[in-house]
């Protein structure tokens, strides 16, 4: 494999011509696989992406969803995608940048969503996460809590919970509603 | 200089024939001269593994080794990292490693870098024959195994150029548990062949956290993730700061009485934030010999390379098990890529046009996204990337590609996975420093 005895002559070789040149920043296992990811995303017509950073960091990006149905049509919702170097084996860390009133994401933007955390799985893709965001929104779970009242209030008062998360979409003051 | 018999085990291997040598072994002196004076290698991490490697490598004769590592010596590595002592503490390990190593092993010369393996750029990898890795995370696996990768080149046969491969040997252990492999770029899987091999990260459903903790685990996770920003919003954590760890530490002992769940410790805290996993300094010691052994055999082909995976559980005694993964022939990384010659006349939308045409690719193909090393030539989807990377269609592909040929990305929702065009240039091939040169003067 080696031949140590071209070695030598190889060494004096690479001597006179190695300079100090500038690192060269290689593609990541994450972002070939998330360039594929998104290059075929299916996003539907109440979804949207953008990229913060450009073009060519596809690592970073934010998507957009605003729900035509269910308790949260009309209102906006922005999450932030971070994809680690070693995607698809770690799932994207995603981040609630809007204040909502739901039982599953908090009032810190933290996300319980199965898919996110315990349930990932390297053949998953961006838009399995973009679909189970979606269906966060159509379908509030009460029975995973991660903002405690307004679960209950979903549970026991839903006419209250829709007037709640009406509510808080129009004067975007959550805290108001955190206890019923 | 050197004692009488000193190298006499050595000789053993390096001076006989034998049934089980490499390919192409000649047994001779020069082999453990060369060994001493000509061949370098590269340690990554001088942690666990690494004080190991490094002591068994130049005990074996490797006279010429560089140690790479980002990490000061911690008070709690002592009991196992061997090479440092208490007054080491605080000072960069691969400095500290690097003396002990010359001081004890006569004739050897360690150079140490203190820095992360990101900060150097591709010639200081390529200085080596082969690179030992004592790692312990996945996220510096896959780049050191891209770099070395990237300098992999491939004959027009198919088959691998010998002298752009650099050969790694990885070794990494968890608690009892440890595995030794080797990657021979091009001949042997590299890590993202083999990218399901890692185990998956333990993690907590966030509602579990939330709300119906059980494990002192739970309360620590509840306060790393949830508690800190709610608590200290716009205060990034740093796990390598002790009074954040003592705040998450402190507030997750309150949670666990709270909700009369026993068991939160410091040093639980500390391992479930770091994802720590108890070393045990003897499933080191196995996984290293067995790296050293390798990193021997590949140098002197004084025995064949083990093929290619070990894997050793300590729990039941001493068990192993070496296996032979199979190559990804379609990998992103290690893989050649289909060779494709075009003129470096012609715009990036008429080389679309043309993978499109060709044979080989048009009934894989449908709307093909470009992609060249970190740059996104061209996406088509989504619609708001498609309209940023629309005015590179335009542009000369042999400029988009910085004047030289290499691999492009191809994605197109026609693959099940990303196919790789090895693209060269007509008439530039190996000429461009040339050419340059020629149209300065």
């Amino acid at each position: 494999m080696i031949n140590l005895f071209s070695l030598k002559q190889k060494q004096k070789e690479a001597a006179d011509g190695t300079g100090g040149r500038v690192p060269v920043k290689k593609q990541s296992a994450g972002e070939l696989r998330v360039q594929k990811d998104i290059s075929e995303l299916n996003l539907s017509k109440t979804t949207f992406i953008s990229f913060p950073n450009g073009k060519d960091d596809l690592l970073n990006f934010e998507i957009t969803i605003r729900p035509d149905e269910g308790y949260y049509m009309g209102g906006t919702f922005v999450f932030s995608f971070k994809i680690s170097p070693i995607y698809p084996h770690e799932a994207p860390k995603v981040k609630c940048k809007t204040k909502v009133y739901h039982p599953n994401i908090d009032l810190e933007g933290n996300v319980c969503l199965n898919i996110l955390r315990e349930d990932w799985k390297p053949v998953l893709s961006i838009n399995s996460i973009i679909y189970g965001l979606q269906y966060l929104f159509l379908d509030p779970n009460p029975d995973d809590p991660l903002n405690q009242e307004a679960a209950d209030v979903l549970k026991d008062h839903p006419k209250q919970f829709e007037s709640n998360v009406k509510r808080s979409m129009a004067v975007k003051n959550i805290r108001k509603f955190a206890t019923y | 200089m050197d004692m009488q018999g000193r190298w006499e085990d050595i000789d053993h291997l390096l001076l006989r024939q034998g049934t089980l040598v490499g390919p192409e072994f000649e047994p001779c002196a020069e082999l453990r001269e060369s060994l001493h004076n000509d061949l370098r290698v590269l340690v990554i991490g001088a942690g666990g593994l690494g004080c190991e490697l490094l002591k068994d490598l130049a005990l074996s004769g490797f006279g010429n080794i560089d140690v790479i590592d980002m990490d000061t010596i911690d008070v709690s590595n002592l009991n196992r990292q061997f090479l440092f002592r208490m007054h080491d503490v605080g000072k960069p390990k691969a400095v500290v490693a690097a003396e002990k190593v010359m001081q004890r092993v006569k004739g050897v010369k360690v150079v140490p870098h203190y820095g992360r393996i990101e900060e150097k750029d591709d010639e200081f990898y390529r200085q080596f024959q082969i690179i030992a890795l004592g790692l312990d995370s996945l996220e510096a696996r896959s780049y050191i195994n891209s770099v070395v990768c990237s300098f992999l080149e491939y004959e027009a046969d198919g088959s691998p150029a010998l002298p752009t491969i650099i050969p790694m040997v990885d070794g990494g252990t968890e608690g009892f548990k440890g595995h030794a492999r080797v990657i021979i770029p091009g001949v042997t899987p590299c890590f993202y062949c083999t990218l399901g091999l890692f185990p998956p990260q333990v993690t907590y459903p966030l509602c579990t956290l939330a709300e119906t903790p059980r494990s002192p685990a739970h309360c620590i996770e509840y306060v790393h993730l949830i508690q800190w920003g709610q608590e200290r919003p716009g205060d990034s954590f740093d796990a390598d700061n002790p009074e954040h760890m003592k705040w998450i530490f402190d507030k997750a002992f309150k949670r666990a009485e709270q909700f009369k769940i026993a068991g939160v410790t410091y040093s639980l805290t500390q391992g479930v934030v770091k994802n720590i996993i108890p070393a045990i300094a003897s499933t080191n010691a196995i996984i290293s010999a067995a790296c050293a052994l390798e990193t021997l055999k590949i140098a002197t082909m004084c025995c064949r390379s083990m093929d290619n995976y070990m894997m050793y559980m300590g729990t039941q005694g001493v068990y192993t098990h070496t296996l032979s993964h199979e190559k990804d022939p379609n990998c992103l990384v290690c893989s050649p890529g289909v060779p494709f010659e075009v003129d470096s006349s012609i715009s990036l939308q008429k080389f679309i046009e043309l993978l499109l045409e060709d044979p080989q690719f048009k009934d894989k193909l449908s709307k093909p996204s470009i992609s060249y090393q970190k740059r996104n030539l061209y996406m088509q989807a989504p619609p708001v990337l498609e309209e940023m990377t629309r005015p590179h269609l335009n542009s000369p592909l042999f400029e988009l590609m910085e004047k030289a040929g290499g691999t492009l990305n191809v994605n197109d929702k026609k693959l099940t996975g990303i196919l790789r065009v090895n693209v060269s240039f007509r008439g530039h091939n190996d000429t461009v420093m040339d050419m340059d040169t020629a149209g300065g003067g």
